[in-house]
């Protein structure tokens, strides 16, 4: 079937339109079809665009050669799997988190829920990672008893929040 | 509560009589949450993570009726039990197939699951039959509530609920609902459905199959951004959407009565006589037909048929409840042929 618009090429996009209760086929090709804005491509899959978004971002990422200090996430490991590794990683990246941010909401301030017991702030957050990291190297060189005052420490922290 | 019962059930998102059942089946609201000073999984050890997997199950234990709800530890579930998790809807894909220690809390009716260890340190789900995007929100929110008097979640004033993926961050919300679009599958324009809802920052995906027609005109529509705006705007979006999609296809449906109804009629009762005599039949087939019939019965063309049963079989017949059923694990041939039967015996005296 040829296109009905140009009459040269193969129509390979179908369109069924209901206008008034009646319906009405049309045939195009695939360059009629998108002179019309016909969208050929609807299903868009998140994750590929993020991806698209976060290579778009590679020359910008490497030159920032930023890495969060709490988890060694850098933002080019960051850029290649699509996922953080941590809460800070948010914060150490926010510059060029912002434009991607802008992209995939449409919007970069949270406006929803806040939790009830928010008492843990994201200077706390930080400070019971670092005692876990601190805690797990104590268990690795075998110094129990700083690693008992540690763990002590963060069960502290993680109750009186 | 057992594997066996969960899967012998049906599932709440496949219940028919809820509001607006004939096209839509379900609502779901989704949040993920992290715990505060933890990584994400991708940066935890194997050993905390094991010791976090404990945490994070008496966190929610203390939200939820304890006693009622059931646990199953996906790694030491078989690859077909996981798959039936998914084929429930109750465990994403990512899920099953991850590893580590990672779990699932199931209510006893199986509409709210909370996952530990997914992508994000918890995923809480709840479903609810029919259009019922409030209702849902509500009880996720409350669960939620609970959940967050247990641990600390990581959250910033100005990003909200900080996600593994950015794609998650603020609210952490996905509010989807799913329906049913036979007509505007064979009248073909499904397409534009996909095209006016891209607009509006909301996403179209098959439930079954990949692609624009998806396999038994299922279509799941859920909300892309969860930054930027509240749950409620968030809600809203979605609940001024729906109806119009729904009224899209009742239109549609009004079309292929009054203009085709022979064709229509024909379509129908030849995906019953297929349903209700085949001896062996693939997934993708029965989907197909499941989805002629299940217009059918809304239509009124088709009589004596319980939408019950025809909902079920959605479930019921995927790759890993058609094995469970069989209590073995099949070939292709053999899934096919048991398929057949199973349809068979589930449709015996219907129609």
């Amino acid at each position: 079937m040829l296109c009905q618009r140009c009459k040269k090429q193969q129509a390979t996009v179908h369109l069924t339109e209901i206008v008034n209760n009646e319906k009405r086929e049309r045939h195009l090709c695939e360059d009629c079809a998108r002179e019309e804005g016909v969208v050929l491509k609807a299903q868009v899959n998140l994750q590929d665009v993020l991806s698209g978004m976060l290579e778009a971002h590679q020359a910008a990422g490497e030159e920032t050669g930023l890495t969060c200090p709490d988890c060694g996430m850098t933002y080019g490991e960051f850029r290649h799997q699509g996922r953080l590794g941590c809460p800070h990683d948010y914060e150490v990246f926010a510059e060029p988190l912002q434009e991607v941010l802008e992209k995939v909401h449409g919007g970069t301030e949270h406006l929803g829920k806040m939790p009830k017991h928010s008492g843990a702030d994201q200077r706390a957050q930080r400070e019971l990672m670092q005692l876990r990291r601190d805690l797990q190297q104590a268990v690795q060189r075998e110094d129990y008893e700083e690693a008992a005052r540690l763990r002590d420490l963060i069960q502290e922290k993680e109750s009186g929040r | 509560m057992n594997l066996d019962q969960i899967i012998t059930a049906p599932s709440p998102w496949l219940k028919p009589g809820g509001p607006q059942g004939d096209i839509v089946l379900s609502t779901r609201v989704r949040l993920a949450r992290n715990v505060a000073g933890r990584p994400f999984l991708a940066r935890m050890s194997p050993d905390d993570q094991q010791e976090f997997e404990q945490v994070l199950k008496d966190a929610v234990s203390k939200a939820v009726d304890e006693d009622a709800f059931a646990w199953f530890d996906l790694d030491g579930l078989s690859e077909m039990d996981r798959q039936c998790l998914v084929e429930r809807h109750l465990v994403s894909r990512e899920h099953a197939a991850a590893e580590g220690p990672r779990a699932v809390a199931v209510s006893p009716d199986q509409h709210v699951a909370v996952m530990t260890n997914e992508e994000d340190h918890l995923r809480l789900q709840v479903y609810a039959v029919g259009l019922q995007l409030e209702e849902a929100w509500t009880e996720a929110d409350a669960l939620d509530d609970r959940i967050e008097a247990q641990v600390s979640y990581a959250y910033s004033p100005t990003l909200g609920y900080l996600t593994a993926c950015p794609t998650n961050v603020g609210t952490g919300m996905r509010a989807s609902v799913m329906l049913h679009l036979p007509a505007l599958v064979l009248t073909r324009q499904i397409e534009k459905v996909f095209n006016a809802v891209s607009r509006l920052r909301l996403a179209v995906r098959g439930i079954y199959g990949e692609g624009t027609q998806a396999v038994g005109d299922m279509y799941q529509i859920s909300n892309q951004a969860s930054l930027g705006r509240s749950e409620r705007d968030i809600l809203n979006n979605l609940a001024s959407v729906i109806p119009q999609i729904i009224e899209y296809e009742q239109q549609a449906r009004r079309v292929l009565v009054g203009e085709s109804s022979t064709a229509l009629d024909d379509r129908i009762h030849r995906s019953w006589a297929l349903l209700t005599h085949a001896r062996t039949i693939s997934s993708e087939e029965t989907l197909t037909l499941l989805s002629a019939v299940r217009l059918g019965i809304h239509l009124g063309r088709i009589d004596g048929v319980d939408i019950g049963a025809v909902n079920d079989l959605f479930l019921m017949t995927r790759r890993g409840h058609i094995q469970r059923i069989r209590g073995a694990e099949l070939g292709e041939a053999e899934r096919d042929h048991a398929r057949a039967d199973y349809i068979r015996q589930r449709l015996d005296g219907h129609g």
